[in-house]
């Protein structure tokens, strides 16, 4: 992978000068690059990852997996009615997956009632869908590769050695 | 007390940077780029294998040379790495760290007054390894040529006394790293003047801008030289305290007998966790490279636009600017950067006094940190005006 994204990849905020001065390359070819990873597709956004451990009551959320069986529609298999899934808005991801299950279904909601009224009034009642299996997330532990607890840097090594 | 102590340590150098290392770990909140280890922790497979060995009862002492399969990792190590051979039964040993390779090479080669070379700046435990094996540091000034040890320096310090030569490159503090035709001018002094050659090479895994040459691949090197390496850098496992020595079969017998006494073997865990590190830590290695590699990159340039000129180091994780435009010494100006902003760096002179007008910056930090350190430079810098 091009080391421009690399660097994004892990921090989305560097800018396309401190990226020039990293790989020694001039800071408008790095602009032009970032600009093309955007308009083909290659960096869809920028966001924070947000340890919600940390924030309390209002924002309070809850999440499940939902392993979905389907039924395939001729000509379109499974595209189509994962995209009548992934579009409603309380679907976080969507995975087409092997074995029994054919996706794999993220839901966020406010609270139990509000993700078990969406698997029970939109989910399950959907045309092709055959049945599902809902796992409520207990803790999250690592997302995306970020491991979610906070430490704070350098407190294990001495300040200063030869 | 005073007495008791023994007139070879009595006389030792008290480090004189000690003074301000307290300094600096008495104070909160510092952004220290005074670092000399890595800033990630050992990569968690190898961590791993330290853990499943404890539970699984390895607690006992190894063989004093240490874990054959250690030994044979090694061996495997340097074939792919270097198309350097060495046996494992009779040509590794299995150091506490490269410092006490360091020891024991000097220990085991050392007759009293013979001299030693070592080029400065330089690590810190050289010089006083060598004077309590009872040889005498003759130090090289290498400020004038980059800070490179140059064929012309080194012809001129060898007398008849010189009995071997410390190499360590990439240099602390200097990051300043030699090309194989350097080395290999500096390979035929020392097979010309039958002086030996004492190889650290720790960050040798740390080289940015071309392939690091281990001194015994040189022609004729192998049989004069010990090959000092480690763990500690390249895997991020400073406190494990592994190394290993390489080198002729009579000085590494050598080398084991003062070892067998003194340490009798390295502790097994650390064993156990380096030769995981060498089975499948490769590709941790080259990750941190990259990283560090940005950063240097990044540190250079943004040193020299803040006026600190350096030139750009080819290895390990450190910068050596010049401070001489501030006006002040360097222990002056490191302890003004610290009462002032909170940023701690390694005076020069820490390193031999020809480092007088540098400061040793690490970039074994966090980007972040890298960062808010050169906004805190910067105003140091413009208060002085």
């Amino acid at each position: 992978m091009d080391e421009i994204l690399e660097i994004l990849e892990k921090d989305g905020r560097a800018s396309a000068e401190d990226i020039a001065k990293m790989l020694r390359k001039d800071a408008g070819e790095v602009k032009k690059a970032i600009k093309k990873y955007e308009k083909e597709g290659a960096i869809l956004k920028y966001k924070a990852v947000i340890n919600r451990d940390l924030i309390r009551d209002e924002d309070f959320e809850v999440r499940a997996l939902i392993e979905v069986n389907i039924v395939p529609q001729k000509d379109l298999g499974f595209d189509k009615i994962a995209e009548r899934i992934y579009s409603f808005p309380e679907v976080t991801s969507c995975y087409l997956i092997s074995g029994t299950y054919d996706l794999l279904v993220v839901v966020a909601g406010k609270n139990l009632h509000t993700v078990s009224n969406f698997v029970a009034e939109k989910l399950s009642c959907l045309e092709h869908v055959r049945g599902t299996a809902t796992h409520f997330l207990l803790k999250k532990y690592k997302e995306d590769g970020v491991i979610l607890k906070h430490k704070s840097e350098n407190n294990k090594r001495i300040a200063i050695s030869y | 007390m005073k007495n008791i102590v023994s007139k070879k340590v009595q006389i030792m150098q008290p480090s004189g940077i000690r003074v301000f290392f307290d300094l600096v770990l008495g104070m909160r909140d510092v952004i220290s780029l005074g670092v000399g280890e890595p800033d990630f922790v050992t990569p968690w497979q190898i961590r791993e294998a330290g853990i499943y060995s404890l539970e699984e009862g390895f607690t006992s002492y190894t063989s004093n040379k240490g874990l054959y399969k250690l030994r044979l990792g090694v061996r495997r190590h340097l074939k792919d790495k270097y198309a350097l051979e060495y046996c494992p039964d009779e040509e590794i040993l299995i150091t506490v760290g490269v410092s006490e390779g360091v020891d024991l090479a000097m220990r085991a080669i050392i007759n009293p007054g013979d001299k030693i070379i070592v080029p400065l700046p330089s690590y810190v435990s050289y010089g006083p390894v060598v004077e309590l094996a009872g040889g005498v540091p003759v130090y090289i000034d290498t400020s004038g040529s980059g800070f490179k040890l140059t064929p012309e320096l080194l012809r001129k310090n060898i007398d008849s006394r010189t009995k071997a030569v410390v190499l360590n490159y990439p240099v602390n503090p200097t990051g300043v790293s030699y090309r194989r035709r350097e080395l290999e001018d500096i390979n035929k002094i020392l097979l010309n003047k039958g002086v030996f050659c004492i190889t650290d090479e720790v960050y040798g895994d740390l080289t940015y801008d071309f392939n690091h040459t281990a001194f015994p691949t040189l022609p004729g090197a192998r049989k004069n030289t010990v090959y000092l390496n480690g763990f500690s850098k390249s895997f991020a496992m400073t406190g494990w305290r592994v190394g290993f020595a390489c080198g002729p079969k009579e000085i590494i017998a050598a080398m084991t007998k003062i070892h067998q006494y003194t340490i009798m073997c390295v502790p097994i865990t650390g064993q156990m966790a380096a030769a995981e590190a060498l089975a499948s830590g490769r590709k941790s290695v080259e990750q941190m490279k990259r990283e560090y590699n940005r950063r240097r990159l990044f540190m250079v340039e943004e040193l020299n636009s803040l006026g600190l000129k350096c030139s750009c180091p080819q290895g390990a994780f450190y910068i050596f600017p010049s401070i001489k435009n501030s006006g002040l010494s360097s222990m002056e100006f490191s302890r003004r950067l610290l009462k002032e902003q909170k940023v701690a760096v390694v005076p020069g002179t820490a390193f031999g006094p020809c480092g007088e007008g540098y400061i040793r910056i690490s970039y074994a930090s966090s980007f972040d940190n890298l960062k808010e350190a050169l906004a805190r430079i910067r105003k140091f810098l413009e208060k002085r005006g």
